[in-house]
Protein backbone atom coordinates (compact mmCIF):
# COMPACT_ATOMS: atom_id res chain seq x y z
CA UNK A 1 0.00 0.00 0.00
CA UNK A 2 2.75 2.53 1.08
CA UNK A 3 2.29 5.77 1.41
CA UNK A 4 4.36 9.36 -0.70
CA UNK A 5 6.82 11.08 1.85
CA UNK A 6 8.56 13.65 0.18
CA UNK A 7 12.01 14.83 1.26
CA UNK A 8 13.78 18.36 0.99
CA UNK A 9 16.99 19.11 1.18
CA UNK A 10 17.96 21.98 3.60
CA UNK A 11 20.79 23.51 3.86
CA UNK A 12 22.17 24.70 7.64
CA UNK A 13 21.62 27.71 7.15
CA UNK A 14 19.51 30.88 8.45
CA UNK A 15 16.39 30.92 6.26
CA UNK A 16 16.59 27.60 3.92
CA UNK A 17 13.58 25.94 6.07
CA UNK A 18 11.56 29.39 5.69
CA UNK A 19 11.43 28.91 2.22
CA UNK A 20 10.48 25.74 1.38
CA UNK A 21 7.59 26.74 4.13
CA UNK A 22 6.17 29.54 2.69
CA UNK A 23 6.80 27.91 -0.44
CA UNK A 24 4.18 25.67 0.82
CA UNK A 25 1.98 27.85 2.46
CA UNK A 26 1.84 30.09 -0.56
CA UNK A 27 0.47 26.98 -2.77
CA UNK A 28 -1.92 26.18 -0.08
CA UNK A 29 -0.18 22.40 0.36
CA UNK A 30 -1.43 21.23 3.60
CA UNK A 31 1.17 19.39 5.94
CA UNK A 32 -0.16 16.19 7.50
CA UNK A 33 3.11 15.13 9.35
CA UNK A 34 6.78 16.06 9.32
CA UNK A 35 9.96 15.15 10.71
CA UNK A 36 13.78 16.86 10.18
CA UNK A 37 17.06 14.88 10.11
CA UNK A 38 19.40 17.02 11.13
CA UNK A 39 23.08 17.04 10.66
CA UNK A 40 25.98 19.52 11.35
CA UNK A 41 26.31 20.56 7.95
CA UNK A 42 22.26 19.79 6.50
CA UNK A 43 19.32 18.93 7.21
CA UNK A 44 16.58 16.48 5.67
CA UNK A 45 13.13 18.13 6.07
CA UNK A 46 11.12 14.68 5.27
CA UNK A 47 6.61 15.98 4.65
CA UNK A 48 3.59 13.56 4.52
CA UNK A 49 1.15 16.34 2.67
CA UNK A 50 -2.07 16.57 1.18
CA UNK A 51 -1.05 17.36 -2.59
CA UNK A 52 2.03 15.12 -3.13
CA UNK A 53 2.05 16.16 -6.92
CA UNK A 54 2.03 19.74 -6.24
CA UNK A 55 4.15 19.97 -3.62
CA UNK A 56 7.53 18.25 -5.49
CA UNK A 57 6.54 20.81 -8.35
CA UNK A 58 6.29 24.06 -6.64
CA UNK A 59 9.65 23.05 -4.60
CA UNK A 60 11.00 22.26 -8.08
CA UNK A 61 10.44 25.88 -9.35
CA UNK A 62 11.89 27.35 -6.04
CA UNK A 63 15.22 25.03 -6.83
CA UNK A 64 14.80 22.87 -4.01
CA UNK A 65 16.12 19.25 -3.46
CA UNK A 66 13.11 17.36 -4.03
CA UNK A 67 12.93 13.39 -3.78
CA UNK A 68 9.97 10.97 -3.10
CA UNK A 69 9.97 7.87 -1.39
CA UNK A 70 7.54 5.40 -0.28
CA UNK A 71 7.35 4.71 3.23
CA UNK A 72 4.96 3.11 5.54
CA UNK A 73 2.18 5.05 6.73
CA UNK A 74 0.32 2.99 10.12
CA UNK A 75 -2.67 3.74 12.14
CA UNK A 76 -2.97 2.67 15.92
CA UNK A 77 -5.03 3.70 18.69
CA UNK A 78 -4.01 6.29 20.87
CA UNK A 79 -2.95 4.65 23.65
CA UNK A 80 0.11 3.96 26.03
CA UNK A 81 1.74 0.44 24.75
CA UNK A 82 0.56 1.17 21.23
CA UNK A 83 3.72 2.36 19.80
CA UNK A 84 5.56 -0.61 22.19
CA UNK A 85 3.88 -3.39 19.55
CA UNK A 86 4.62 -2.28 16.45
CA UNK A 87 8.48 -2.17 17.47
CA UNK A 88 8.07 -4.97 18.98
CA UNK A 89 6.54 -6.29 15.69
CA UNK A 90 9.44 -4.95 13.89
CA UNK A 91 12.20 -6.13 16.54
CA UNK A 92 11.37 -10.09 16.44
CA UNK A 93 11.19 -10.43 12.51
CA UNK A 94 14.83 -8.61 12.50
CA UNK A 95 13.30 -5.82 10.49
CA UNK A 96 16.15 -2.64 10.08
CA UNK A 97 14.39 0.82 10.35
CA UNK A 98 15.83 3.79 8.80
CA UNK A 99 13.85 6.42 11.04
CA UNK A 100 10.30 6.88 11.97
CA UNK A 101 8.10 9.33 13.42
CA UNK A 102 4.62 10.31 14.57
CA UNK A 103 1.88 12.39 14.23
CA UNK A 104 -1.58 12.70 15.55
CA UNK A 105 -4.88 12.40 13.29
CA UNK A 106 -8.04 14.73 13.20
CA UNK A 107 -9.64 12.91 15.85
CA UNK A 108 -8.08 12.17 19.29
CA UNK A 109 -8.71 8.21 19.25
CA UNK A 110 -6.27 7.92 16.45
CA UNK A 111 -2.32 8.20 15.90
CA UNK A 112 -0.44 7.70 12.91
CA UNK A 113 3.05 6.24 12.77
CA UNK A 114 5.41 6.81 9.45
CA UNK A 115 8.25 3.90 8.95
CA UNK A 116 11.11 3.66 6.74
CA UNK A 117 11.86 0.59 6.03
CA UNK A 118 13.34 -1.46 2.81
CA UNK A 119 10.53 -3.81 2.45
CA UNK A 120 7.13 -2.16 2.61
CA UNK A 121 5.18 -4.81 1.86
CA UNK A 122 6.78 -7.44 3.92
CA UNK A 123 6.11 -5.02 6.85
CA UNK A 124 2.71 -3.79 6.27
CA UNK A 125 1.89 -7.68 5.76
CA UNK A 126 3.61 -8.70 9.01
CA UNK A 127 1.85 -5.87 10.98
CA UNK A 128 -1.30 -6.86 9.50
CA UNK A 129 -1.49 -10.01 10.94
CA UNK A 130 -0.37 -9.09 14.19
CA UNK A 131 -3.84 -6.46 14.26
CA UNK A 132 -2.30 -3.64 13.12
CA UNK A 133 -3.35 -1.57 10.27
CA UNK A 134 -1.62 0.36 7.26
CA UNK A 135 -2.61 3.22 5.82
CA UNK A 136 -2.89 4.05 2.08
CA UNK A 137 -2.21 7.15 -0.05
CA UNK A 138 -6.26 7.75 -0.57
CA UNK A 139 -6.30 7.87 3.48
CA UNK A 140 -3.66 10.19 4.00
CA UNK A 141 -5.79 12.58 2.62
CA UNK A 142 -8.76 11.90 4.97
CA UNK A 143 -6.74 11.93 8.22
CA UNK B 1 30.33 20.90 -43.52
CA UNK B 2 34.15 21.67 -45.14
CA UNK B 3 36.46 23.44 -42.87
CA UNK B 4 36.20 26.90 -43.52
CA UNK B 5 39.32 29.09 -42.51
CA UNK B 6 39.69 32.75 -42.57
CA UNK B 7 43.18 33.25 -43.35
CA UNK B 8 43.95 30.04 -45.14
CA UNK B 9 46.96 30.35 -46.83
CA UNK B 10 48.56 31.13 -43.13
CA UNK B 11 46.50 29.10 -41.02
CA UNK B 12 47.56 25.46 -42.99
CA UNK B 13 50.74 27.47 -43.62
CA UNK B 14 53.94 24.60 -44.06
CA UNK B 15 55.85 24.63 -41.01
CA UNK B 16 58.66 25.51 -42.66
CA UNK B 17 56.88 29.07 -43.88
CA UNK B 18 55.66 29.33 -40.49
CA UNK B 19 59.10 28.83 -39.41
CA UNK B 20 60.75 31.54 -41.67
CA UNK B 21 57.92 34.00 -40.73
CA UNK B 22 58.76 33.25 -36.99
CA UNK B 23 62.54 34.27 -37.73
CA UNK B 24 62.05 37.20 -39.60
CA UNK B 25 59.93 38.83 -37.71
CA UNK B 26 61.28 37.88 -34.34
CA UNK B 27 64.56 39.74 -35.47
CA UNK B 28 62.51 42.90 -37.05
CA UNK B 29 60.92 42.98 -33.28
CA UNK B 30 63.97 42.31 -31.27
CA UNK B 31 65.47 45.16 -32.90
CA UNK B 32 62.62 47.44 -32.41
CA UNK B 33 62.41 46.77 -28.79
CA UNK B 34 66.15 47.31 -28.17
CA UNK B 35 66.34 50.70 -30.05
CA UNK B 36 63.05 51.54 -28.21
CA UNK B 37 61.78 50.17 -24.97
CA UNK B 38 64.88 50.75 -22.18
CA UNK B 39 64.31 47.56 -20.23
CA UNK B 40 65.11 45.25 -22.94
CA UNK B 41 67.87 47.35 -24.16
CA UNK B 42 69.57 46.82 -20.48
CA UNK B 43 68.12 43.42 -20.14
CA UNK B 44 70.21 42.45 -23.33
CA UNK B 45 72.44 44.38 -22.31
CA UNK B 46 72.94 42.61 -19.27
CA UNK B 47 73.08 39.01 -20.68
CA UNK B 48 75.20 40.18 -23.27
CA UNK B 49 73.19 40.10 -26.56
CA UNK B 50 72.79 42.19 -29.04
CA UNK B 51 69.82 42.37 -31.77
CA UNK B 52 72.45 40.90 -34.50
CA UNK B 53 72.84 38.18 -32.04
CA UNK B 54 69.15 37.08 -32.89
CA UNK B 55 69.19 35.64 -36.54
CA UNK B 56 66.28 32.63 -36.21
CA UNK B 57 63.94 31.15 -33.89
CA UNK B 58 66.92 28.90 -33.04
CA UNK B 59 68.14 32.14 -30.99
CA UNK B 60 65.27 32.73 -28.89
CA UNK B 61 66.38 31.38 -25.63
CA UNK B 62 69.63 33.72 -25.60
CA UNK B 63 66.59 36.40 -24.72
CA UNK B 64 66.10 37.34 -21.00
CA UNK B 65 62.54 36.95 -19.86
CA UNK B 66 59.64 38.94 -19.35
CA UNK B 67 57.49 39.43 -15.92
CA UNK B 68 54.25 41.05 -15.31
CA UNK B 69 56.53 42.49 -12.31
CA UNK B 70 58.26 44.21 -15.48
CA UNK B 71 54.91 45.70 -16.65
CA UNK B 72 53.81 46.64 -13.09
CA UNK B 73 57.28 48.41 -12.59
CA UNK B 74 56.81 50.26 -15.82
CA UNK B 75 53.25 51.41 -14.82
CA UNK B 76 51.38 52.94 -17.11
CA UNK B 77 53.65 53.43 -20.51
CA UNK B 78 57.04 52.48 -19.33
CA UNK B 79 56.99 49.46 -22.06
CA UNK B 80 55.63 50.79 -24.94
CA UNK B 81 57.58 50.81 -28.11
CA UNK B 82 55.78 53.74 -29.90
CA UNK B 83 55.22 57.23 -29.58
CA UNK B 84 51.68 58.21 -27.75
CA UNK B 85 50.61 59.56 -31.64
CA UNK B 86 50.59 56.30 -32.97
CA UNK B 87 48.90 54.34 -30.14
CA UNK B 88 44.86 53.78 -30.70
CA UNK B 89 43.49 52.16 -27.76
CA UNK B 90 44.77 51.39 -24.21
CA UNK B 91 43.73 48.27 -21.98
CA UNK B 92 44.46 46.86 -18.60
CA UNK B 93 44.18 44.02 -16.39
CA UNK B 94 41.80 44.02 -13.56
CA UNK B 95 44.44 44.11 -10.88
CA UNK B 96 43.09 41.76 -8.91
CA UNK B 97 46.53 40.17 -8.17
CA UNK B 98 48.56 43.27 -7.49
CA UNK B 99 48.60 46.84 -9.28
CA UNK B 100 47.57 47.07 -12.80
CA UNK B 101 49.17 46.60 -15.83
CA UNK B 102 48.20 49.02 -19.09
CA UNK B 103 49.10 48.03 -22.72
CA UNK B 104 48.96 50.04 -25.95
CA UNK B 105 47.58 49.23 -28.99
CA UNK B 106 48.45 50.85 -32.42
CA UNK B 107 46.09 50.59 -35.36
CA UNK B 108 48.03 47.50 -36.90
CA UNK B 109 47.47 45.76 -33.58
CA UNK B 110 44.05 46.27 -32.85
CA UNK B 111 43.74 45.11 -37.42
CA UNK B 112 46.02 41.70 -36.14
CA UNK B 113 43.64 41.25 -32.71
CA UNK B 114 40.64 41.35 -35.23
CA UNK B 115 42.16 38.84 -37.70
CA UNK B 116 42.86 36.39 -35.05
CA UNK B 117 39.07 36.91 -33.34
CA UNK B 118 38.08 36.29 -36.89
CA UNK B 119 39.91 33.34 -37.22
CA UNK B 120 38.46 32.03 -34.08
CA UNK B 121 34.87 33.01 -34.75
CA UNK B 122 35.62 30.93 -38.84
CA UNK B 123 36.75 27.88 -36.79
CA UNK B 124 33.64 27.44 -34.76
CA UNK B 125 31.84 27.84 -37.85
CA UNK B 126 30.40 31.33 -37.33
CA UNK B 127 30.52 33.76 -41.15
CA UNK B 128 28.63 36.80 -41.53
CA UNK B 129 25.13 35.40 -41.41
CA UNK B 130 25.97 34.69 -37.72
CA UNK B 131 24.77 36.97 -34.46
CA UNK B 132 27.52 36.98 -32.20
CA UNK B 133 26.53 37.89 -28.72
CA UNK B 134 29.52 39.12 -26.39
CA UNK B 135 28.91 38.76 -23.03
CA UNK B 136 32.69 39.20 -21.79
CA UNK B 137 33.03 42.98 -19.80
CA UNK B 138 33.57 45.76 -22.18
CA UNK B 139 35.91 48.28 -20.92
CA UNK B 140 39.36 48.22 -19.93
CA UNK B 141 39.56 44.19 -19.76
CA UNK B 142 40.27 43.04 -23.07
CA UNK B 143 37.80 40.45 -23.42
CA UNK B 144 34.28 42.36 -24.68
CA UNK B 145 36.43 44.25 -27.52
CA UNK B 146 38.38 41.37 -28.74
CA UNK B 147 35.64 39.02 -30.05
CA UNK B 148 33.34 42.32 -31.03
CA UNK B 149 36.40 43.36 -33.45
CA UNK B 150 36.78 39.74 -34.72
CA UNK B 151 32.55 39.86 -35.43
CA UNK B 152 33.00 43.12 -37.32
CA UNK B 153 36.13 41.83 -39.19
CA UNK B 154 34.28 38.73 -40.66
CA UNK B 155 30.73 41.01 -40.61
CA UNK B 156 28.67 39.29 -38.81
CA UNK B 157 26.43 40.72 -36.51
CA UNK B 158 27.89 41.86 -32.71
CA UNK B 159 25.79 42.17 -30.12
CA UNK B 160 28.05 43.86 -27.15
CA UNK B 161 25.46 42.38 -24.30
CA UNK B 162 28.59 42.86 -22.25
CA UNK B 163 28.39 41.16 -18.91
CA UNK B 164 26.06 41.31 -15.62
CA UNK B 165 21.73 41.31 -15.93
CA UNK B 166 21.46 37.82 -16.76
CA UNK B 167 18.02 37.47 -17.02
CA UNK B 168 18.61 40.30 -20.17
CA UNK B 169 20.79 38.05 -21.56
CA UNK B 170 18.78 35.19 -21.44
CA UNK B 171 15.93 37.40 -23.32
CA UNK B 172 18.41 38.85 -25.96
CA UNK B 173 19.59 34.92 -27.10
CA UNK B 174 15.89 34.56 -26.85
CA UNK B 175 14.50 37.55 -29.08
CA UNK B 176 17.80 38.66 -30.63
CA UNK B 177 18.22 35.18 -31.91
CA UNK B 178 22.03 35.27 -30.77
CA UNK B 179 23.99 32.30 -32.70
CA UNK B 180 27.35 32.52 -31.02
CA UNK B 181 27.65 32.75 -27.33
CA UNK B 182 31.41 34.78 -26.25
CA UNK B 183 31.86 34.92 -22.00
CA UNK B 184 33.74 33.04 -19.51
CA UNK B 185 32.60 29.44 -18.67
CA UNK B 186 31.39 29.90 -15.73
CA UNK B 187 29.07 32.67 -16.94
CA UNK B 188 28.44 30.43 -19.58
CA UNK B 189 26.93 27.88 -17.10
CA UNK B 190 24.93 30.73 -15.22
CA UNK B 191 23.64 31.68 -18.19
CA UNK B 192 22.51 27.98 -19.36
CA UNK B 193 21.15 27.82 -15.43
CA UNK B 194 18.87 30.41 -15.92
CA UNK B 195 17.62 29.32 -19.74
CA UNK B 196 16.42 26.36 -18.08
CA UNK B 197 14.95 28.10 -14.91
CA UNK B 198 12.97 30.06 -17.31
CA UNK B 199 11.63 27.14 -19.01
CA UNK B 200 13.35 27.61 -22.16
CA UNK B 201 13.84 24.33 -24.34
CA UNK B 202 17.90 25.48 -25.53
CA UNK B 203 16.76 23.32 -28.50
CA UNK B 204 14.75 25.84 -29.58
CA UNK B 205 17.17 28.33 -29.34
CA UNK B 206 18.98 29.37 -32.69
CA UNK B 207 22.32 29.33 -30.13
CA UNK B 208 24.87 27.11 -31.99
CA UNK B 209 28.33 27.78 -30.42
CA UNK B 210 29.87 29.15 -27.35
CA UNK B 211 33.43 30.21 -27.21
CA UNK B 212 34.42 30.20 -23.64
CA UNK B 213 37.82 31.57 -22.05
CA UNK B 214 39.46 33.94 -19.62
CA UNK B 215 39.24 31.75 -16.76
CA UNK B 216 40.48 28.05 -16.33
CA UNK B 217 37.82 25.30 -16.91
CA UNK B 218 38.03 21.64 -17.32
CA UNK B 219 36.49 19.55 -19.96
CA UNK B 220 33.81 18.26 -17.39
CA UNK B 221 32.55 21.56 -17.69
CA UNK B 222 32.28 21.84 -20.97
CA UNK B 223 30.43 18.86 -21.30
CA UNK B 224 27.96 20.58 -18.54
CA UNK B 225 27.61 23.59 -20.92
CA UNK B 226 27.72 21.95 -23.95
CA UNK B 227 24.59 20.07 -22.46
CA UNK B 228 23.17 22.81 -20.81
CA UNK B 229 22.56 25.00 -23.87
CA UNK B 230 23.16 21.96 -26.51
CA UNK B 231 25.75 23.80 -28.33
CA UNK B 232 29.45 22.78 -29.07
CA UNK B 233 31.71 24.70 -26.28
CA UNK B 234 34.70 25.81 -27.97
CA UNK B 235 37.83 27.08 -25.60
CA UNK B 236 39.54 30.11 -25.88
CA UNK B 237 43.20 31.47 -24.60
CA UNK B 238 44.53 35.09 -24.02
CA UNK B 239 45.84 37.11 -22.24
CA UNK B 240 45.52 41.14 -22.03
CA UNK B 241 49.85 41.24 -21.79
CA UNK B 242 49.70 39.31 -25.37
CA UNK B 243 47.15 41.05 -26.82
CA UNK B 244 43.38 39.55 -24.97
CA UNK B 245 41.58 36.77 -26.42
CA UNK B 246 42.27 34.56 -29.41
CA UNK B 247 46.01 34.34 -28.73
CA UNK B 248 44.93 30.81 -29.26
CA UNK B 249 41.84 29.35 -30.39
CA UNK B 250 40.12 25.73 -31.15
CA UNK B 251 38.60 24.12 -34.14
CA UNK B 252 36.34 21.42 -34.52
CA UNK B 253 38.58 18.89 -32.97
CA UNK B 254 38.25 20.36 -29.95
CA UNK B 255 41.55 18.86 -28.89
CA UNK B 256 43.53 22.17 -27.50
CA UNK B 257 43.84 25.45 -29.24
CA UNK B 258 45.88 26.62 -32.12
CA UNK B 259 48.43 29.36 -31.37
CA UNK B 260 48.44 32.01 -33.85
CA UNK B 261 51.90 31.69 -34.66
CA UNK B 262 52.50 34.12 -37.47
CA UNK B 263 51.94 36.45 -34.23
CA UNK B 264 53.05 34.90 -31.14
CA UNK B 265 55.86 32.43 -30.42
CA UNK B 266 55.08 29.64 -27.67
CA UNK B 267 57.58 28.35 -25.50
CA UNK B 268 57.04 25.98 -22.75
CA UNK B 269 60.03 26.01 -19.65
CA UNK B 270 60.54 24.99 -16.89
CA UNK B 271 59.27 27.27 -13.99
CA UNK B 272 62.42 26.86 -11.92
CA UNK B 273 65.09 27.07 -13.87
CA UNK B 274 64.08 28.78 -16.87
CA UNK B 275 64.87 25.78 -19.03
CA UNK B 276 63.20 25.58 -22.45
CA UNK B 277 60.59 21.84 -22.72
CA UNK B 278 60.48 19.87 -25.74
CA UNK B 279 56.83 20.20 -26.63
CA UNK B 280 54.56 17.33 -24.88
CA UNK B 281 56.37 18.13 -21.75
CA UNK B 282 54.43 19.92 -18.88
CA UNK B 283 55.42 23.30 -18.22
CA UNK B 284 55.12 27.33 -17.74
CA UNK B 285 53.89 28.89 -21.12
CA UNK B 286 55.61 31.57 -22.68
CA UNK B 287 55.00 33.85 -25.42
CA UNK B 288 56.80 35.95 -27.38
CA UNK B 289 54.94 39.11 -29.93
CA UNK B 290 56.29 38.92 -33.40
CA UNK B 291 54.22 41.39 -34.98
CA UNK B 292 52.95 43.72 -32.32
CA UNK B 293 54.29 47.56 -32.32
CA UNK B 294 53.31 48.78 -29.13
CA UNK B 295 53.83 46.36 -26.76
CA UNK B 296 55.74 43.63 -28.23
CA UNK B 297 56.64 41.64 -25.22
CA UNK B 298 59.42 39.40 -25.37
CA UNK B 299 59.31 35.77 -23.95
CA UNK B 300 56.96 36.49 -21.65
CA UNK B 301 56.09 34.88 -18.49
CA UNK B 302 52.31 33.88 -18.23
CA UNK B 303 52.51 31.57 -15.26
CA UNK B 304 49.83 29.70 -16.85
CA UNK B 305 50.52 25.84 -16.66
CA UNK B 306 50.04 23.66 -20.28
CA UNK B 307 51.26 21.77 -23.07
CA UNK B 308 52.36 22.28 -25.97
CA UNK B 309 51.75 19.62 -29.30
CA UNK B 310 52.52 19.31 -32.57
CA UNK B 311 50.45 16.77 -33.78
CA UNK B 312 48.55 17.18 -37.23
CA UNK B 313 45.17 18.43 -36.76
CA UNK B 314 42.07 17.03 -38.69
CA UNK B 315 41.02 20.37 -39.36
CA UNK B 316 43.60 21.27 -41.60
CA UNK B 317 45.30 24.12 -39.44
CA UNK B 318 48.91 23.68 -38.93
CA UNK B 319 49.70 25.99 -35.93
CA UNK B 320 50.72 23.70 -32.99
CA UNK B 321 47.86 23.32 -30.26
CA UNK B 322 48.80 24.17 -26.67
CA UNK B 323 46.37 22.32 -24.02
CA UNK B 324 43.82 24.01 -21.72
CA UNK B 325 45.99 25.73 -18.82
CA UNK B 326 45.86 23.17 -16.38
CA UNK B 327 45.82 26.61 -14.07
CA UNK B 328 48.06 29.38 -13.30
CA UNK B 329 50.95 28.79 -11.10
CA UNK B 330 49.33 32.10 -9.29
CA UNK B 331 46.30 29.96 -8.56
CA UNK B 332 48.24 27.22 -7.26
CA UNK B 333 47.82 26.28 -3.66
CA UNK B 334 50.08 25.55 -1.82
CA UNK B 335 48.02 22.53 1.43
CA UNK B 336 50.02 21.17 3.74
CA UNK B 337 52.96 21.38 1.62
CA UNK B 338 50.96 20.00 -1.56
CA UNK B 339 50.20 21.78 -4.62
CA UNK B 340 46.96 22.11 -5.18
CA UNK B 341 45.05 23.53 -8.19
CA UNK B 342 41.31 24.31 -8.11
CA UNK B 343 41.02 22.59 -11.91
CA UNK B 344 42.17 19.22 -10.14
CA UNK B 345 39.53 19.82 -7.80
CA UNK B 346 36.96 20.73 -10.14
CA UNK B 347 38.04 17.34 -12.19
CA UNK B 348 36.65 14.99 -9.35
CA UNK B 349 33.57 17.13 -8.40
CA UNK B 350 32.17 16.84 -12.33
CA UNK B 351 33.55 13.12 -12.04
CA UNK B 352 31.51 12.09 -9.07
CA UNK B 353 28.20 13.59 -10.45
CA UNK B 354 28.47 17.07 -9.10
CA UNK B 355 28.06 20.74 -10.60
CA UNK B 356 30.67 22.55 -11.72
CA UNK B 357 29.56 25.41 -8.80
CA UNK B 358 32.03 24.88 -6.08
CA UNK B 359 34.17 27.43 -3.43
CA UNK B 360 37.00 26.50 -2.15
CA UNK B 361 38.08 27.54 1.29
CA UNK B 362 41.45 27.34 3.10
CA UNK B 363 42.48 28.21 6.21
CA UNK B 364 44.63 27.47 9.32
CA UNK B 365 43.58 26.50 12.62
CA UNK B 366 45.81 25.07 15.14
CA UNK B 367 48.77 26.04 12.69
CA UNK B 368 47.24 23.50 10.15
CA UNK B 369 45.97 24.23 6.78
CA UNK B 370 42.40 23.45 6.03
CA UNK B 371 40.73 22.59 3.13
CA UNK B 372 37.01 23.03 2.37
CA UNK B 373 34.94 22.51 -0.40
CA UNK B 374 31.43 23.53 -0.98
CA UNK B 375 29.38 21.86 -3.31
CA UNK B 376 25.99 22.30 -4.34
CA UNK B 377 23.75 19.51 -3.59
CA UNK B 378 21.84 18.05 -6.54
CA UNK B 379 19.02 15.48 -7.01
CA UNK B 380 20.88 12.42 -7.90
CA UNK B 381 23.21 12.94 -5.13
CA UNK B 382 20.17 13.33 -2.78
CA UNK B 383 18.43 11.12 -0.53
CA UNK B 384 15.96 10.96 2.54
CA UNK B 385 18.46 8.81 4.96
CA UNK B 386 21.08 10.81 5.99
CA UNK B 387 23.54 7.20 6.04
CA UNK B 388 22.87 8.02 1.94
CA UNK B 389 23.98 11.42 1.92
CA UNK B 390 26.72 10.77 3.96
CA UNK B 391 27.88 8.10 1.99
CA UNK B 392 28.07 10.13 -1.37
CA UNK B 393 30.20 12.89 0.60
CA UNK B 394 32.67 10.19 1.87
CA UNK B 395 33.02 8.47 -1.41
CA UNK B 396 33.53 12.26 -2.76
CA UNK B 397 36.17 13.29 -0.10
CA UNK B 398 37.70 9.57 -0.55
CA UNK B 399 38.17 10.71 -4.27
CA UNK B 400 39.81 14.27 -3.17
CA UNK B 401 41.84 12.61 -0.68
CA UNK B 402 43.47 9.89 -3.63
CA UNK B 403 43.64 12.92 -5.85
CA UNK B 404 44.89 16.04 -4.24
CA UNK B 405 47.53 13.52 -1.75
CA UNK B 406 45.49 15.80 1.29
CA UNK B 407 42.14 15.47 2.97
CA UNK B 408 39.40 17.82 1.98
CA UNK B 409 36.05 18.53 3.94
CA UNK B 410 33.04 18.66 1.51
CA UNK B 411 29.84 20.59 2.96
CA UNK B 412 26.70 20.32 0.50
CA UNK B 413 24.98 23.20 0.39
CA UNK B 414 21.83 24.09 -1.60
CA UNK B 415 21.47 24.49 -5.06
CA UNK B 416 22.43 28.06 -6.38
CA UNK B 417 23.25 29.35 -2.98
CA UNK B 418 27.36 29.64 -4.61
CA UNK B 419 27.32 32.97 -6.03
CA UNK B 420 27.49 32.95 -9.78
CA UNK B 421 29.75 34.99 -11.66
CA UNK B 422 29.54 36.86 -14.59
CA UNK B 423 33.18 37.48 -15.42
CA UNK B 424 35.67 35.59 -13.89
CA UNK B 425 34.53 33.12 -11.22
CA UNK B 426 36.19 33.59 -7.89
CA UNK B 427 36.93 29.91 -6.57
CA UNK B 428 39.06 30.14 -3.77
CA UNK B 429 39.04 31.89 -0.64
CA UNK B 430 42.13 31.62 1.10
CA UNK B 431 41.68 32.68 4.72
CA UNK B 432 45.47 32.39 5.72
CA UNK B 433 46.19 35.26 3.40
CA UNK B 434 43.83 37.58 5.26
CA UNK B 435 46.08 36.74 8.98
CA UNK B 436 49.20 38.84 8.69
CA UNK B 437 49.61 38.93 5.31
Amino acid sequence: MSIRQISVFVENKKGSLVRITDTLAKESVDLRAMSIADTQDFGILRLIVSDTDKAIDVLKKESCIVTETQVVGVRLRNEPGALATVVKVLNDNDINMEYMYAFNGATPHHAYLVLRVDDNDKVEELLLQNGIKSITEAQVSEI
Amino acid sequence: MAERYWQEEIETASREQIRQWQSERLVKTVKHVYDNVELYRKRMDEAGVKPEDIKSVDDLSKLPFTYKQDLRDAYPYGLFAVPQKDVVRLHASSGTTGKQIVVGYTKNDLDVWDDIAARQLYAVGADENDYIHVSYGYGLFTGGFGLHGGAGKIGATAIPVSSGNTERQVTILEDFGSTVLCCTPSYAMYIGETVRKRGIDPKKLPLKAGIFGAEPWTEGMRRQIEELLDIKAYDVYGLTEIMGPCVSYECSEQTGMHVNEDHFIIETINPETGEVLPYGEVGELVFTCITKECCPFIRYRTRDIGIITADKCSCGRTFVKMSKPMGRSDDMMIIRGVNVFPSQIETVLIKMGYSANYKIYVDRVNNTDTLEVHVEMNEDMFSDTVADIKANEAKLEAELRSLLGIGADVKLVAPGSIERSMGKAVRVVDKRKLIGG
